[in-house]
């Protein structure tokens, strides 16, 4: 009777382990965020609290968990309510089977990239209710931008992901790991350049995100779906994001470069040398680039039109997926190079 | 123990959305208990081994499918309907497929038909992939149907887009490769004006 | 050839690199900022904040009531009332400035023969009550007193100007 019990409390304590300096990470890289748009912008970004601004995220934590909760008339509390929920739920969720290093996984599961989809595809819901459950214009008109913009996007995604599976010949993400050591000119994104660049260009459309924002674009519909949300109910909607583009970070980094692997593997020299580096640290590293990216987008490109999102991901991004799906079908047909074994 | 745990509680929500999906009167609801639906079928599924076609269901059903329709309900604008409307009109015919499908399911869902009693022993092994086996029999075994079926989707898509097409119309579109296509040369004249003289 | 070559320019995002090198090159620029509390821009002369009633150097009142500020004032903000002092010469009894009227534009103190109404560096000021805004003659002179050095200064500056 004991055993399942502190079975069950053995995985809530390492659910906590990886959540809450996840959500620590989060707040820091909306800090990050504003820091790096500011530095772009030749500006300094925020600085005055704490040394060099290091206690902003938690001044604006305690901000919107001070400020009233409003709720417009005639909303579906219930909706209204659960919305920020259905958003955070599955992006914290989908971190239950990133490999982190070869044995730091909370479930190795092997349906793990499945799930990663899955997961990443109910994060809609908090987007689709916040917009219903508003009871106003702007909110459902961002809404249905957003249910158009991911389901379209998740198509290109998840075609992407295919070629990454027929070339690991797993969903397993601990295996697609493996199977790209041996060097940098093993990782997956030098014979799937399009599919990664796909992949990429989707994560951004998936999480909403500049120039693919128009969700929330400020100019057309003053900020989408969230409009009528305020105070912490908000700030969730806005963690959830940053969650999500924390995951989808570290899943570029995992799928096609090579998750935990060091870029020095197989080189002579520098191999020996980088090898105390522990394989977490190389993660970081990469999907640190990738979130680093993600800002940088941002600061640089001015939001597409809504058609041409639409004929950016049909158009564009699909056929170049089931193009390269083709060739890269033949390359594990025929061995190709060190990555179709 | 706590497998069981987690079956009666999903099949228990499962039970409890499917009921909602038919008593909700907002249509919205019934949409999202649907959704609801899914999600407690996905566990159950996974539970039993099937773990590819779980997170299918969550990502195909939920993840798009269920999303569109909420799209078209949640455009609708539709009000709550009262319940009784039709009711005892219907209540034959529907209690007719209910005895239906309730013989269908006896008869098929059987455990002597299903061999659950087989599966409940088995073990399966550390790394045996459901997805695996599943595209096996797929490609291999079920070939043909499993073409035919795509055919049948590919057929509905293209008398969907038929039915909906009204003929081309007049309309100024822009042609985001043309607009992109442009050389600074085709828009932008640089000529070189004399300096104004001064006096 | 050219058409390869745009090709390949696309699916490579060539120009969406070029635009992340722009940016990415400013990321590690010299920042601009001013961090203002602390540091501050240069003002101009003719700045044009708060108000002030000036004097002569041996303490008389500049304003000889003629109101042509008045009568100049876009925003009707300022109000003159006049009579002859004791003395006979011609004062204000008041001299009213609508802070919420108005427009700092400037045109009293062009106006001003005697260079009596102008406009100091002043802008950190604030109004606690309604009523407030109302600036009386004895508080815009009061002013003037307080920042007279500085005022000197900058119409000697802004002199070769005009």
């Amino acid at each position: 009777m004991l055993d399942p019990i502190l079975q069950l409390l053995w995985i809530v304590i390492k659910i906590l382990i990886i959540v809450l300096p996840l959500l620590g990470v989060v707040a820091y890289y909306t800090l990050a965020e504003r820091k790096v748009i500011g530095f772009i912008q030749l500006r300094v970004g925020p600085n005055r609290v704490g040394f060099k601004g290091l206690f902003q995220p938690i001044a604006d934590g305690l901000k919107l968990l001070t400020k009233e909760l409003i709720f417009p008339t005639k909303s579906n509390k219930y909706l209204f309510v659960i919305a920020p929920v259905m958003a955070i739920a599955p992006s914290l969720a989908a971190w239950a089977v990133v490999p982190f290093s070869p044995h730091l996984v909370l479930s190795n599961v092997n349906a793990g990239l499945l799930y990663v989809l899955a997961m990443t595809s109910l994060g809609i819901y908090g987007v689709l209710f916040a917009g219903w459950a508003s009871n106003s214009k702007y909110a459902i008109y961002g809404a249905l931008r957003s249910a158009a913009q991911m389901v379209s996007y998740e198509i290109a995604m998840g075609f992407s992901l295919i070629g990454v599976l027929l070339a690991a010949n797993s969903t397993n993400l601990s295996d697609i790991v493996m199977r790209q050591s041996g060097g940098i000119w093993h990782w997956y994104f030098i014979p799937l350049f399009p599919l990664f660049l796909v992949y990429w260009i989707s994560a951004v459309a998936e999480t909403n995100r500049a120039p693919f924002d128009v969700a929330e674009g400020e100019s057309e519909i003053v900020a989408g779906f969230h409009v009528e949300y305020s105070g912490i109910m908000f700030g969730v909607f806005f963690l959830a994001e940053y969650a999500n583009m924390l995951l989808l970070s570290i899943l570029v980094a995992t799928l096609f470069m090579g998750g935990w692997l060091s870029p020095f593997q197989g080189i002579p020299v520098l191999g020996a040398l980088f090898s105390f580096v522990p394989g977490i640290l190389w993660l970081f590293l990469k999907a640190g680039f990738f979130a680093f990216v993600y800002l940088w987008i941002r600061a640089t490109f001015p939001r597409y039109r809504y058609d041409q999102i639409m004929r950016l991901g049909w158009k564009v991004l699909i056929p170049v997926t089931i193009v390269w799906l083709v060739v890269a079908s033949f390359g594990v047909h025929f061995h190709i190079g060190p990555w179709f074994s | 123990m706590i497998q069981q745990v987690i079956f009666y509680l999903f099949a228990a929500l499962l039970i409890f959305s499917g009921v909602r999906v038919v008593a909700s009167r907002n249509p919205v609801h019934s949409a999202l208990f649907l959704v609801l639906a899914f999600v407690a079928a996905a566990p159950l599924w996974i539970m039993a081994g099937a773990e590819f076609l779980g997170l299918v269901l969550v990502f195909v059903y939920v993840g798009a499918v269920m999303t569109l329709f909420l799209f078209v309900v949640m455009m609708l604008n539709l009000d709550e309907v009262p319940r009784s409307k039709g009711f005892v009109r219907y209540l034959p015919f529907g209690l007719i497929i209910v005895g239906l499908i309730v013989t269908l399911m006896l008869n098929v869902i059987d455990p002597s038909h299903f061999s659950l009693h087989v599966n409940a022993g088995m073990i399966v092994p550390q790394h045996h992939s459901n997805t695996k086996e599943l595209g096996l029999m797929l490609f291999t075994q079920y070939l043909l149907p499993f073409e035919l079926a795509g055919a049948l989707l590919i057929v509905a898509i293209i008398s969907a887009i038929g039915l909906a097409f009204r003929g081309p119309r007049a309309r100024k579109v822009q042609d985001p490769s043309a607009q992109i296509a442009v050389k600074r040369n085709e828009r932008v004249r640089l000529v070189n004006m004399e300096a104004e003289k001064k006096s | 050839m050219n058409c390869i070559k745009k090709f390949f320019k696309t699916f490579l995002l060539w120009e969406l690199l070029q635009g992340l090198k722009v940016t990415g090159r400013y990321f590690f620029a010299r920042k601009i900022t001013i961090q203002y509390p602390e540091e501050k821009t240069p003002i101009s002369p003719r700045f044009r904040g708060l108000h002030a009633l000036r004097r002569y150097a041996n303490g008389e009142e500049r304003c000889i009531a003629c109101k042509l500020c008045e009568a100049v004032c876009p925003a009707l903000a300022i109000t003159i009332e006049a009579e002859p002092r004791d003395d006979g010469s011609r004062r204000t009894t008041r001299y009213d400035i609508d802070l919420f009227k108005c427009i700092f534009c400037g045109f009293c103190e062009e106006s001003c023969p005697v260079d009596s109404i102008v406009e100091t560096h002043h802008m950190h000021y604030h109004m606690n009550e309604r009523g407030q805004n109302i600036m009386s003659k004895s508080q815009l002179l009061a002013i003037g007193d307080k920042y007279e050095a500085q005022i000197a200064k900058d119409k000697a500056a802004d002199a070769p100007y005009r």
